[in-house]
């Protein structure tokens, strides 16, 4: 089949970018912000994305502190640096749409309406947390914000993404689902197998590929032969194309045309958005082993999905320098206040460890089963 | 009532289950075309059609995980392993993801799916194919393991499966498939999880077996009382989790000897667990250590002589019973 770039914003010439961690800016950037979908916004959403994007990161900040403070254990994977790709994602989205993803999830849990203190909350296993403390970074959920997770499992939630597009499709609603991933997951079987259903079956599911460059701490260069990682979906018939994930219209873009495919044709599409992480893969990564502290320096210097928006936003005149202290002061007192609430919580009583295994034992009035569900060792 | 065998009391089950409710369908390896590997699914593809009965490519980790999404949403599928040996390659999405949503997410997302086909040795075909899991799912909490053993216990189990709002894995045999027995044809005819049955009252021994194991432990309190005159009682678990302790603690306080039969392998089987509750709970009633016949501890051998040894068979669930008496 021929090419696919379906983005039919994307001027002639483009090219898929290679996906490396040391790409440099293309010398001739599409200007996103002139495609219909971003050319319509009010200044409001404009500032809103923005803002949303500045939440993320002070969240994440905000977290940081509190895992060195020893509040928070385990693993902590932070957005910063990808901000755009989640935000840009959901502005895009129907009431219809779906979003499922992997244990990098803050970012896609703000973007959809989480609030920073049950977010928070989580991290710190407190009770008031989204998931009561049961779930912890990696598994945030929140169905009525049609968010599915939080998947800690590299790769496993490709497959669940089908599902919920099949079950989309199933009950006749136009949505689709949008599965977000890493560049590591590529390469796991799961994800393959999802791309064959997911054009054999004709589900509106939507891969992304969150490229930050890193599968953990190993470079794309050495963790995948074949490029761009896109491409992979042509294999199996599904159009693909790849982006780039500091410029917010972009993104926006990109993933309005994946929704437009779905929801019109009931096809899939994988797309690839290349981004940047600037924290390890988990705070727990020394992240001295496999990059450079420059390579870090030149992304925050000259991609940062934040202020290249800012930038745009002051140029167009939407934001002014004081109106971008207030909305930073605001996110950053929005993260503090979301610390203090997690802090002040309680932690869940050791008598709930028991719930949320099993519905029935959930729902004891509609308990159908009998007989012992719970094994304890000898006490 | 009817006498149909374990495999069309399985289908009656799933045509009944399809047609009360629009969120369940069939999926797997297949099922609608071919009828189902093992026939279980003969006539569904015409009953209802490739939107409800849906052949899905070799490919467990996705249609599995598919049918957790789906699951997520609100359908109920059923998804059939053409054995469960081939579950393992589904390992991730059933262990981590079917079983675990829940609670990772505090509750908020429930997971009403079936898993299901047959999980058996003693046919013949090695390793790969034969694996019994059932301790496995068991040892994962979230999850509800099954393994009906009669055609009447196939169906009523096989719909209180499909009703359930927790995931299911239920372990049928491909031995079983043939079995007779007499089948209730009423829709609401439904067998609550976690509910033992008595296959056979006794005084003198308890043995204890789930799926074809109970079929091996009758004939075993067959020989018993004819040749010698020893009266075993033959309790079905049915059920592995939820478990019937009560049951289970009351056959070991009616005869106070105990044979656990199960074709697990030995190490970490279902029956390990059994014994220990049993000497927890009932240690005073027991005359005899609790005894127990698994298959034989090596991966599953192909050869018909060395299977026919491995698994539970007649011969070696008797000359057990005999020690215990």
């Amino acid at each position: 089949m021929e090419s696919i770039y379906h983005d039919a914003d994307i001027q002639k010439g483009d090219a898929p970018t290679k996906a490396s961690p040391t790409a440099v800016p293309l010398p001739n950037e599409t200007d996103f912000s002139a495609v219909s979908i971003n050319h319509s916004l009010e200044a409001e959403e404009k500032i809103r994305f923005f803002s949303q994007m500045l939440r993320i990161r002070r969240f994440e900040e905000r977290s940081l502190r509190a895992y060195q403070q020893g509040h928070i254990g385990g693993f902590l994977h932070l957005y910063i640096g990808q901000e755009a790709v989640a935000v840009g994602s959901v502005s895009v989205m129907s009431q219809d749409d779906h979003v499922i993803t992997a244990y990098r999830d803050h970012g896609h849990a703000i973007a959809v309406g989480m609030e920073m203190d049950e977010c928070m909350a989580e991290l710190y296993g407190k009770k008031t947390g989204c998931s009561k403390g049961k779930g912890g970074s990696m598994h945030f959920f929140a169905p009525d914000k049609n968010f599915w997770g939080g998947h800690g499992i590299v790769g496993g939630q490709t497959p669940l993404g089908l599902g919920m597009a099949y079950a989309l499709k199933t009950k006749g609603t136009k949505g689709a689902c949008l599965c977000f991933m890493g560049d590591g997951a590529t390469n796991q079987g799961s994800f393959y197998e999802s791309l064959n259903l997911a054009s054999l079956w004709n589900l509106p599911v939507i891969y992304v590929i969150e490229n930050n460059g890193y599968s953990m701490g190993t470079s794309e260069s050495r963790h995948s032969a074949g490029e761009p990682l896109a491409r992979r979906g042509e294999a199996f018939d599904i159009d693909w194309s790849v982006h780039q994930g500091h410029d917010l219209y972009e993104v926006r873009s990109a993933i309005h045309n994946a929704l437009s495919r779905a929801r019109e044709k009931s096809r899939p599409s994988v797309l690839e958005i290349v981004t940047y992480r600037y924290r390890g893969h988990s705070v727990a990564d020394p992240d001295q082993t496999y990059r450079s502290k420059e390579e870090i320096e030149e992304y925050k210097e000259n991609k940062d999905p934040i202020n290249l928006f800012r930038d745009k936003l002051l140029k167009e005149g939407v934001l002014t320098d004081d109106k971008i202290k207030a909305l930073d002061k605001a996110a950053k007192d929005e993260a503090e206040a979301s610390a203090e609430f997690a802090l002040a919580s309680p932690f869940p009583d050791v008598s709930e460890l028991m719930d949320d295994v099993y519905w029935e034992t959930d729902n004891p009035e509609e308990k159908s089963s009998s007989g012992t569900i719970f094994f304890e060792s000898s006490r | 009532m009817a006498e149909i065998t374990y495999r069309e009391a399985l289908n009656q089950a799933l045509s009944e289950e399809i047609s009360r409710d629009s969120n369940v369908v069939l999926m797997g390896e297949e099922v609608a075309q071919f009828k189902g590997s093992y026939k279980v699914s003969e006539g569904l593809l015409e009953e209802f059609g490739p939107e409800r009965i849906i052949d899905t490519p070799i490919s467990e980790a996705a249609f599995s995980g598919l049918a957790v999404g789906a699951a997520m949403m609100g359908m109920r599928p059923v998804v059939e392993f053409m054995f469960w040996s081939f579950s393992y390659v589904a390992f991730d999405q059933i262990f981590n993801n079917a079983a675990s949503v829940r609670y990772m997410s505090g509750g908020l997302v429930n997971v009403p799916i079936v898993f299901r086909g047959p999980a058996n040795g003693g046919t013949n075909v090695g390793a790969t194919h034969s694996h019994t899991p059932e301790n496995f799912a068991a040892n994962t909490p979230g999850l509800k393991v099954i393994c009906p053993s009669t055609p009447a216990d196939a169906k009523g189990m096989m719909k209180a499966a499909i009703r359930d709002n927790d995931p299911v894995c239920v372990m049928e045999n491909t031995i079983l498939y043939n079995l007779k027995g007499e089948v209730p044809e009423d829709e609401n005819f439904i067998i609550p999880l976690g509910k033992a049955r008595i296959a056979l009252e006794g005084n003198d021994l308890s043995i204890i077996a789930h799926g074809r194991s109970v079929q091996v432990a009758l004939q075993v309190a067959e020989t018993l009382e004819e040749k010698h005159g020893v009266s075993a009682e033959v309790l079905d678990l049915r059920s592995i989790r939820p478990l019937d302790l009560e049951a289970i603690l009351e056959t070991v306080k009616k005869t106070n000897r105990v044979l656990l039969v199960e074709e697990n392998k030995p190490f970490c089987g279902v029956d390990a667990q059994i014994a220990y509750l049993i000497q927890e709970h009932a240690f005073d009633h027991l005359d005899a250590p609790v005894k127990r016949i698994s298959a034989i501890d090596v991966p599953q051998a192909y050869s018909k002589e060395l299977e026919n040894f491995q698994i539970p068979n007649h011969d070696r669930v008797l000359a057990k019973a005999m020690e215990l008496l």
